[in-house]
């Protein structure tokens, strides 16, 4: 892996205004040049808003020529962007691209649509079903949106393909606040940490900030290097940049100390999940003994 | 054999009623300006009674949007006690926000003019909350400001208000708050000792108690509330927490009987696209 400046955007997107949110996102990418930025990532959605409702269908349709004058932004610094993709069957999918040399290079779709308490992704979005890393200049890397990451499923797989650096952009509101935090942070905070150490990966978490409907996002976006350790981190609710420097060695020192994606047994993995599968939809086969 | 020590642990499903008081204002008063502002206004308007509701929403406003983005009417009505209207007045001064006094009896007296029979003293009192109402909701027009709303989460979930009167609002920052919880943020603001330390009153009419009307007090209602709704403990864990089984039936009904409050009008689905069925966008819709 080669070092990378990874400047964070922890911004407030405006609501279903597509075209104001693209020229704020220009605006900060000159920023974000002026930092001598070789990545910058937006948090989840962050062409959009995130409580869109109905105007998901109304939305999509703009987010296609946005992606792409993004795109072509994306000449001298490598950009994490969110937006709504509809696909050719005219599905809906809350997708992060990465846009590097003038093009879109990859493009994931949002695994896990949190369909539960104060969330109802699931009922305007699709579902995507691949978790795929991709090349960058500096190292493989993989986008995990928000809910994704909360399935330790989801790093794991990419990890084993090889990410080095994981980007999460978000849109996390908070519930209120505890004596001494911004509820849901903290909580971000763990969880990134062990996603980190678990898979020796950096972690580049954006959230968002600002309100939606009395939604309030918490922002408290952070990287972690693959020690799980807080490299650097922004205040919670408050628009800012957050600059920090990925360092290939310290990569490597956490892969030597702790193997552990040298000793993940997949093929252990793929056959014990076969056989979870097998009992769970009742499909036939047979279960491999253990060795005695 | 070595005895080892036993370490018992206890498990408690809710956090408690706590609050940051610093980044809960953060919190509720970037909320204020950002609505206020997304719909093109700068200014609130709120009634402010002399308790403690309507005193941490003013707090808030002025604190989001400066004094001068506050207007602030104080409406007593003839039975009004003195000490509320002094008190509201402390609140005006203490922020520097701009006041009015709109006595209300005259509209009052005037709707029981024209209403035949008796008119109890329950549905008086919803008649001065909507007369209140009339009059916020005038001055939002002509001062083209948002009415800042000030029933707080307790009243919201017990149904202790007066539906399109003190109930109805543009924007509520008290809504996810507790009573308990605005009395945290209310001391930690700095609003008026007098206001925080008396019995809270919707004063409708003579002594009037909330806490007398409901039959429990705030604290331990809000305890139960924040168990029950926000926690999801089930009857049987709130009654080994010691609440009795009175109260929580009380309670329980209370929730249920006002789910009306808290929700528009039910619309007879008619179409293919209905508003609130099919027909889904966020109040913030592109704004």
């Amino acid at each position: 892996m080669r070092k990378v400046r990874v400047v964070v955007a922890q911004i407030a997107p405006r609501l279903g205004e597509v075209q104001a949110n693209l020229e704020h996102h220009l605006e900060v990418i000159e920023q974000a040049r002026e930092a001598k930025a070789d990545v910058l990532v937006f948090p989840e959605l962050s062409l959009t808003g995130y409580e869109l409702r109905d105007q998901v269908a109304d939305c999509a349709p703009d987010c296609g020529p946005a992606v792409r004058r993004l795109a072509e932004a994306s000449t001298d610094l490598d950009l994490v962007v969110g937006y709504v993709d509809e696909s050719p069957a005219h599905k809906f999918y809350n997708a992060a691209a990465y846009l590097s040399g003038g093009e879109i290079r990859h493009v994931h779709h949002k695994v896990y649509l949190p369909t539960y308490g104060m969330f109802d992704e699931g009922r305007y979005f699709a579902r995507g079903d691949v978790l795929r890393t991709f090349d960058t200049s500096y190292a493989p890397a993989g986008m995990l949106v928000c809910e994704d990451v909360w399935h330790p499923t989801s790093a794991w797989l990419m990890a084993q393909q090889g990410a080095s650096i994981l980007f999460v952009p978000s849109s996390g509101p908070t519930r209120g606040a505890r004596p001494g935090e911004v509820t849901s942070v903290e909580v971000w905070h763990e969880l990134l940490s062990v996603t980190a150490q678990f898979q020796t990966a950096w972690v580049v978490y954006c959230n968002r900030v600002g309100g939606e409907d009395g939604l309030i996002f918490g922002g408290g976006s952070i990287v972690i290097d693959p020690f799980g350790r807080t490299v650097a981190e922004i205040e919670p609710l408050a628009e800012g940049l957050l600059v920090a420097d990925l360092d290939g060695e310290v990569l490597r020192r956490a892969r030597t100390a702790y193997p552990l994606l040298r000793d993940a047994d997949v093929e252990m993995i793929y056959r014990e999940l076969g056989r979870v599968r097998r009992t769970r939809f009742d499909l036939p086969g047979e279960d491999p003994e253990p060795s005695t | 054999m070595t005895r080892y020590p036993i370490h018992k642990g206890e498990h408690n499903p809710t956090p408690g009623l706590k609050v940051d008081p610093e980044w809960s204002v953060r919190m509720l008063t970037d909320f204020i300006a950002r609505e206020v502002r997304r719909t093109g206004h700068h200014k609130v308007v709120l009634g402010l009674s002399g308790g403690l509701d309507s005193a941490l929403s003013a707090f808030l406003g002025a604190k989001a949007l400066g004094p001068e983005s506050v207007h602030a009417v104080l409406m007593p009505y003839r039975s009004s006690s003195a000490d509320s209207l002094a008190d509201a007045q402390k609140v005006v001064d203490a922020l520097g926000i701009h006041a009015e006094t709109v006595e209300i009896s005259s509209m009052v007296d005037g709707f029981v003019g024209v209403t035949s029979g008796e008119i109890d003293r329950n549905r008086l009192g919803n008649v001065m909350s909507r007369c209140r109402m009339t009059v916020l909701f005038d001055r939002s027009a002509a001062h083209r400001a948002l009415v800042l709303g000030t029933s707080n989460k307790t009243e919201l979930l017990l149904g202790y208000g007066t539906l399109n009167g003190d109930l109805a609002s543009a924007i509520n920052p008290l809504g996810d708050l507790y009573k308990a919880q605005v009395r945290q943020l209310s001391a930690h603001l700095g609003v008026p000792r007098s206001i925080l330390d008396k019995p809270p009153s919707a004063d409708l009419w003579p002594d009037q108690s909330d806490e007398k009307e409901l039959g429990f007090s705030y604290d331990e209602v809000d305890r139960l509330l924040a168990l029950l709704i926000d926690a999801r403990i089930s009857r049987a864990s709130a009654l080994e927490r010691g609440f009795s089984p009175e109260m929580i039936d009380r309670v329980t009904k209370l929730v249920l009987r006002s789910q009306f409050k808290r929700r528009l009008p039910v619309i007879a689905k008619m179409s293919t696209r209905s508003i609130n069925w099919d027909f889904r966008y966020p109040r913030d819709w592109k704004s």
